[in-house]
C-alpha cells in the first residue's frame, strides 16, 4: 500500500499513476477535482440567481462576458447554506460538454498528486447522496480526501432537470 | 496542398450549383449565347483545376461534360435529354466533391457509362461547316470527331499532363492578371506540340482565346478582389469579441457618467461611436441574401417536372433579402422539401388541369420579404389544395384526435394536421416525396430557429405555406421589466402592448376568484403576476394601480404579465441556457445587459403554458404536465361559475359581455321579473333555479349576456375561473338549459346553453317587432350552432338552422330568408351566397377571417365577414343590413 502522505506534486517515480488534484473544501471536508477539467478559479461576485431553478443551481455570473451557471457544492452536498453569502465566493471553473460551470466551494487549497492505487471505495455506510458524487476516498496524513466524479456530479443535475 | 483541396472543393461546389442553374436557364432559352459562355467557362475553371490537383476521375468527367457543351457553342441544337445528360454528370461531379470533402480522396469508381454517353452525345451533334474548316487537322467525319475526343485527351495523355501541370504552374507564378488567357494559350501550345491535337481542344481553345481578350476576363478578376473567404468560426469569434467591447464601452460610460473629470468624455464619446458602428459591421458580415438558400431550386424544380411528368414554372421573389448565415443553412433543406412536395402531391397534371380548367403550366412561387425583425416566407402552388377529408381520417386513423373533434375543427386547423410526424396523406411513396417525414421536420427546424409554419389551403385552387422567422437568431430586441428585485428580458415580438391599469372603465383589474382579470377595452384578460409565477415574492399585489402590465400575445391568446416596473428597451445578445436549467419552460435563454448584469430571457410561450398551471394550482386539482402542454386543437376561453345545483357549470367567455358584481339592495322585483337598473337600462336577471333566489345580502355575482342595449343577467353563485380548455362535449342533455357536459379540469362540467335564458329575456323587445325577419344560420358545430342561435334569436330574428352548407342550399332555394350567416371554416360556406336569391344578404364569419378569405367572400357575395365569437361585430353587421331593409320598405 502506498502512503500518500507526499504533497509534492511531480515525483517521477510514481509520475504514470498518479492524476492531479485540485483540492477544496467545503464544510471542514476536502475535496478534490481533476485539474484536467478545472479551467480557472474565480471571485464570484454580483451573481444572478434563477427563480425556479434546482436548488443546487445558485445562479449565473458574467465571466469575463461569458455567462457562466454556477453551482453550489455546498447544496450538492446537502450541507446548510452558509449564513451570509460572504463564505460562497470562491468558485472553480469547470467545462463540461461545451458549457461554463463554476462550482462554489468554501475554500480552495492546494495542487496534489494522487495515485490512482491509493483510492479506495466509498465506505459503504457513507450517505447515498455523497457516495453518488464521490468517485472514491484516498487516506492523507491528515484527514480524508474525497475524489468528486464531475460526471455524476453533473448528471446528477441533469437528472434532475429532466 | 490539403488547404488547396479544400478551396477547391469549396469553390468547385459553389460553381457547380451556378452551372446548375444556368443550365436550366439555357434549356429554355438555347439562344443566349450570355449563359452559354457563363456556362463553358465555369465547367471549364472546373476541369483546369482538377489536373492541376490530380483528380483523374474527376478531370475525365468535366472534360467530356465541356465537350458536349462545346456543341451547343458551335450551334448544335440544345435537346432536352442533352441537357439531362449534362445534369447528371454534374450530379455525379457533385458526388465526387462530396467525397473528396470527406476523405480529402477521389471515390473509387468508372464513370465509363456518363463519358460514354457524353460522347454519343458529342457524336449526335453535327458540327457547323464553318468552324470545322478552320481546324487544321480535323478528321472529316462525325463519328472521328467523337472517338478522337476520348482516347486523345484523357486517359493517353497522362504522363504528358504531368508536364502540363509543371508548366502551367511555372506560367502561374509569373503572370497575375489574365490567368485564363495565359492557360488557355499555353494548354493549347502543350496539346499542338503532342501532335495529337484534338479537334476539342483547339476548338476550346480558340474560345477561350476569344474571350480573354474582353472585359469578361477583368470583370471576373475584379470580383475576386473584392471578396475573400473567411471561415465561419472567425466571424463568430469576431461577434463574441465585439459584443464584449460593447459591454465594456457600456461600462466605461457609466463610470465616466459618475466621475466629472471632463478630459474622458470626448474620447470615449468616440470610442463609444466607433463601437457602435463595429458591432454593426460585424452585424453585417453575418447577413446573406435568401436566394443563396434558393439557388438550387431551379434545378430541383426542372429534375421535380421529368421526374413526375409535369410542367411547372418556379418564380422567386425577394431572393436579395438578407438573414443571417446560421439560419440561412437551417431554412435551406425546409424549403427543398416544400418545394418537392407542392410539385408532388399540390400540382396535377398537365391533363388533369386542363380538365379543371386551369392553365396546364402549374405555378410554384417562392418569396421573401421583411417584416420588422422577421422574414416572411411563402410558397404558394396554384394545384389541387390539401386533401382535407383524407387528413381528417388519417388523423383520426393515428389517434391525433377524436372523430368528435375532428368534425369540430375548422379546415385551417385540420390542414395543421400535415406538420405532424409521420403523416403523410400520399397513396404511393415515390423517390420525391411521400413518406411522410417531410413536413415535421420543417416545422420542427422552423420552430427550432424561432419561427412559426403555418398552411392555407383552397379545395382545387392553391395551398400557401407561410413561414416567418426571425432575422437573426444572436440578436433580439427585450423589453427590460423588473419583477420581484430582480430584471427579466421579455422578447419585443411578443410584446403588444404596455398597459398602467388606471381604475377606469379603459384599464381595470379585477378578479374572478382569486384570478385577476384585466379588463381592456371591453375585453377581458387574464393577468400573470411575474413575481408570483417564478416564486420570486409570494405576496399578491396588493395595489394594483401601481404595477404595469405587459400584454402579450402568443399563438392567438393574449394575456397579461403583471410585472414591478418597465426599464427599458435593449437590443440583446441572446446565450443559451445551460443544462441544467434548460428544462425551465419560462427562459429561452441569458443575456448580458449593458451594464454588465446577467439577466434570463423570459420565454412567452413558456409563460403561456404557465398562466395555465397557476389557474390550476387554485383549484387544487393539478393535472400531469403533459396535459396542460398539450396543444394543436383549438382551446375555448370558459368561464367557470357555480349556479343552482350540481357541478360546475361553464359557458364560452366570449358570449359574456360582462362580469358584474350587483349590490342585492338594488334589485328591483317588477312584473314578476326580477329587474336591475345598469348602465341606463333596465336588465332582467334570471336565475338557474327558480327555488333559489338572491342572496340576502353584499354583493351578487352577475353573467352579463346580450348587446349593450339589451343586456340581460344570468346570476350565479360564484365564479371560479377562466380556463383555455378543448370543449370536448359528451353527449346532450335533457336538462333545460343545459347544452350538455364537459370534463373541464378532470371535472364533469354542465355546458350552459345561453339560448334556454335570453329568449326570455330579449322576447319583449322582439314582439315589439311587426315582423320578424328570417334568418338561417349555417354551422356544422352543434355546439357553436346553440350557442349563437340564441343570440341571433335576441336580436330580433327568427332562426332556422342547417349544419351543411348543401343542406342550407336546399333550404334556400324553398326561399323566404332575409339573411344567411355561414361559417367559413367550410370553403364550400361561400358557394352559398350564390345559392341564395339576390332578396337574402349573406353574412359569414370565420375564427380567423384573414385577407384572403375576405377577399373571396367579398368576390362571391358575402355583405360582411366577422369573426366567429365577434357576437358584436355579427350584430352590428346584421343591423347594417337591417337597415337596408327599412329603407327598402
Amino acid at each position: 500500500m502506498i502512503r500518500l502522505n507526499d504533497n509534492i506534486p511531480q515525483d517521477e517515480r510514481a509520475a504514470d499513476d498518479r492524476k492531479q488534484f485540485v483540492t477544496v473544501s467545503v464544510g471542514n471536508q476536502l475535496f478534490g477535482l481533476p485539474i484536467l477539467q478545472v479551467r480557472d478559479v474565480f471571485i464570484v461576485t454580483e451573481m444572478t440567481p434563477i427563480p425556479l431553478a434546482p436548488r443546487s443551481v445558485a445562479g449565473l455570473f458574467n465571466l469575463r462576458g461569458r455567462v457562466i451557471t454556477v453551482l453550489s457544492l455546498r447544496t450538492m452536498l446537502g450541507f446548510a447554506a452558509p449564513d451570509s453569502g460572504e463564505s460562497e465566493t470562491i468558485a472553480i471553473g469547470i467545462e463540461w460538454r461545451g458549457e461554463s460551470f463554476g462550482l462554489l466551494v468554501d475554500q480552495v487549497h492546494e495542487v496534489m498528486a494522487l495515485a490512482e492505487a491509493g483510492r479506495e471505495s466509498n465506505p459503504i455506510n457513507l450517505d447515498a447522496r455523497w457516495s453518488s458524487l464521490s468517485a472514491g476516498v484516498h487516506q492523507l496524513d491528515s484527514q480524508l480526501l474525497v475524489e468528486l466524479s464531475l460526471e455524476s456530479l453533473f448528471s446528477d443535475l441533469s437528472s434532475k432537470a429532466a | 496542398m490539403d488547404d488547396l483541396l479544400r478551396d477547391f472543393v469549396v469553390e468547385t461546389t459553389e460553381n457547380i450549383d451556378v452551372v446548375d442553374n444556368q443550365l436550366v436557364r439555357f434549356e429554355q432559352d438555347p439562344n443566349n449565347t450570355a449563359i452559354l459562355t457563363q456556362i463553358f467557362r465555369l465547367v471549364h475553371t472546373i476541369k483546369g483545376t482538377c489536373g492541376f490537383l490530380g483528380l483523374p476521375r474527376l478531370e475525365a468527367l468535366t472534360h467530356a461534360a465541356e465537350s458536349a457543351i462545346e456543341r451547343f457553342r458551335e450551334g448544335a441544337p440544345v435537346t432536352r435529354d442533352a441537357v439531362t445528360l449534362i445534369l447528371s454528370t454534374i450530379d455525379r461531379i457533385k458526388l465526387i466533391i462530396a467525397e473528396l470533402d470527406r476523405s480529402m480522396q477521389e471515390p473509387e469508381g468508372e464513370d465509363a457509362d456518363l463519358i460514354r454517353a457524353l460522347e454519343a452525345l458529342i457524336a449526335s451533334q453535327a458540327v457547323p461547316a464553318a468552324r470545322t474548316s478552320r481546324q487544321p487537322p480535323a478528321p472529316p467525319t462525325d463519328v472521328t470527331v467523337g472517338t478522337l475526343v476520348y482516347q486523345v485527351l484523357e486517359r493517353e495523355l497522362r504522363s504528358g499532363e504531368v508536364s502540363l501541370d509543371e508548366l502551367e504552374q511555372a506560367f502561374r507564378a509569373t503572370e497575375t492578371e489574365e490567368g485564363e488567357f495565359g492557360f488557355g494559350i499555353l494548354e493549347r501550345a502543350a496539346l499542338v506540340q503532342d501532335k495529337a491535337s484534338p479537334l476539342r481542344a483547339v476548338q476550346a481553345d480558340d474560345a477561350m482565346a476569344d474571350e480573354a481578350s474582353g472585359e469578361a476576363n477583368t470583370l471576373e478578376s475584379s470580383l475576386r478582389n473584392n471578396t475573400i473567404r473567411v471561415p465561419v468560426d472567425t466571424l463568430e469569434h469576431l461577434m463574441t469579441m465585439v459584443s464584449e467591447l460593447v459591454l465594456t464601452r457600456n461600462q466605461l460610460l457609466e463610470i465616466s457618467r459618475r466621475d466629472e473629470r471632463d478630459a474622458f468624455k470626448v474620447p470615449l464619446q468616440r470610442l463609444s461611436h466607433v463601437t457602435a458602428e463595429l458591432q454593426q459591421s460585424v452585424m453585417k458580415t453575418r447577413m446573406q441574401p435568401i436566394g443563396n438558400a434558393w439557388a438550387k431550386l431551379p434545378r430541383l424544380m426542372r429534375d421535380l417536372c421529368q421526374d413526375l411528368g409535369k410542367d411547372i414554372e418556379l418564380t422567386m421573389s425577394g431572393a436579395e433579402t438578407e438573414i443571417d448565415r446560421q439560419l440561412l443553412e437551417l431554412i435551406k433543406d425546409p424549403m427543398l422539401h416544400m418545394i418537392r412536395n407542392a410539385a408532388d402531391h399540390g400540382i396535377e397534371t398537365s391533363g388533369e388541369r386542363r380538365r379543371r380548367g386551369k392553365p396546364p403550366k402549374g405555378h410554384i412561387s417562392v418569396s421573401a420579404l421583411q417584416e420588422g425583425g422577421y422574414i416572411a416566407l411563402s410558397i404558394t402552388d396554384d394545384g389541387c389544395g390539401l386533401d382535407l377529408a383524407r387528413i381528417r381520417q388519417r388523423a383520426v386513423r393515428l389517434g391525433l384526435a377524436s372523430e368528435r373533434d375532428i368534425e369540430r375543427m375548422s379546415d385551417q386547423q385540420v390542414a395543421k394536421f400535415i406538420f405532424n410526424a409521420g403523416f403523410s396523406t400520399a397513396e404511393k411513396v415515390t423517390n420525391v416525396s411521400g413518406r411522410g417525414v417531410g413536413m415535421d421536420i420543417v416545422r420542427n427546424n422552423i420552430e427550432k430557429m424561432g419561427g412559426a409554419i403555418d398552411v392555407k389551403t383552397v379545395a382545387g385552387v392553391s395551398t400557401t405555406i407561410e413561414i416567418k422567422i426571425p432575422l437573426t437568431l444572436a440578436i433580439a430586441a427585450a423589453l427590460i421589466i423588473e419583477s420581484g428585485g430582480q430584471r427579466f428580458a421579455l422578447p419585443q415580438m411578443a410584446v403588444v402592448e404596455l398597459v398602467r391599469p388606471s381604475g377606469s372603465a379603459d384599464a381595470r383589474i379585477e378578479h374572478i376568484h382569486a384570478a385577476p382579470v384585466l379588463r381592456l377595452r371591453e375585453r377581458l384578460l387574464p393577468l400573470v403576476q411575474l413575481n408570483r409565477l417564478l416564486a420570486t415574492n409570494t405576496e399578491l399585489v396588493s395595489n394594483w394601480n401601481n404595477a404595469f402590465i405587459v400584454v402579450c400575445k402568443v399563438g392567438g391568446s393574449s394575456f397579461g404579465i403583471v410585472v414591478d416596473s418597465i426599464l427599458q428597451t435593449e437590443e440583446i445578445v441572446v446565450k443559451p441556457v445551460s443544462a441544467q436549467i434548460r428544462h425551465l419552460t419560462c427562459y429561452s435563454g441569458v443575456t448580458i445587459l449593458g451594464d454588465g448584469a446577467v439577466i434570463m430571457i423570459l420565454d412567452p410561450n413558456g409563460l403561456a403554458q404557465n398562466v395555465g398551471a397557476i389557474a390550476e394550482a387554485h383549484n387544487d386539482n393539478a393535472l400531469p404536465q403533459a396535459e396542460r402542454l398539450e396543444t394543436g386543437i383549438a382551446k375555448t376561453s370558459l368561464l367557470i361559475f357555480k349556479a343552482g345545483p350540481g357541478g360546475p357549470k361553464a359557458v364560452p367567455l366570449a358570449l359574456v359581455t360582462r362580469l358584474e358584481e350587483i349590490d342585492v339592495k338594488r334589485i328591483e322585483q317588477a312584473g314578476g321579473k326580477s329587474l336591475v337598473q345598469y348602465r341606463g337600462k333596465l336588465m332582467e336577471l334570471v336565475t338557474m333555479d327558480d327555488e333559489r333566489g338572491f342572496r340576502d345580502e353584499g354583493r351578487q355575482p352577475v353573467l352579463v349576456f346580450g348587446s349593450a342595449d339589451q343586456p340581460a343577467g344570468l346570476v350565479v353563485d360564484e365564479i371560479v375561473d377562466v380556463l383555455d380548455e378543448v370543449l370536448d362535449m359528451q353527449g346532450g342533455s335533457s336538462k333545460p338549459g343545459i347544452l350538455g357536459l364537459a370534463i373541464i379540469r378532470g371535472r364533469a362540467t354542465d355546458i350552459v346553453d345561453v339560448a334556454h335564458y335570453l329568449p326570455n329575456m330579449g322576447g319583449g323587445a322582439v314582439s315589439r317587432r311587426q315582423q320578424k325577419r328570417r334568418l338561417l344560420l349555417v354551422e356544422a358545430s352543434d355546439f357553436l350552432s346553440a350557442m349563437l342561435a340564441p343570440v341571433l334569436q335576441a336580436a330580433g330574428y327568427a332562426v332556422q338552422t342547417a349544419a351543411r352548407p348543401a343542406e342550407a342550399a336546399g333550404l334556400l332555394r324553398s326561399g323566404g330568408f332575409d339573411v344567411v350567416v355561414v361559417s367559413l371554416e367550410d370553403e364550400a360556406g361561400l358557394s352559398l351566397a350564390a345559392a341564395a336569391s339576390a332578396a337574402t344578404s349573406c353574412i359569414g364569419y370565420a375564427g380567423r377571417a384573414s385577407a384572403e378569405l375576405l377577399e373571396k367572400a367579398h368576390l362571391a357575395g358575402f355583405a360582411d365577414v366577422v369573426g366567429t365569437f365577434d357576437r358584436e361585430g355579427l350584430l352590428a353587421s346584421l343591423g347594417a343590413l337591417g337597415q337596408g331593409f327599412g329603407e327598402a320598405a
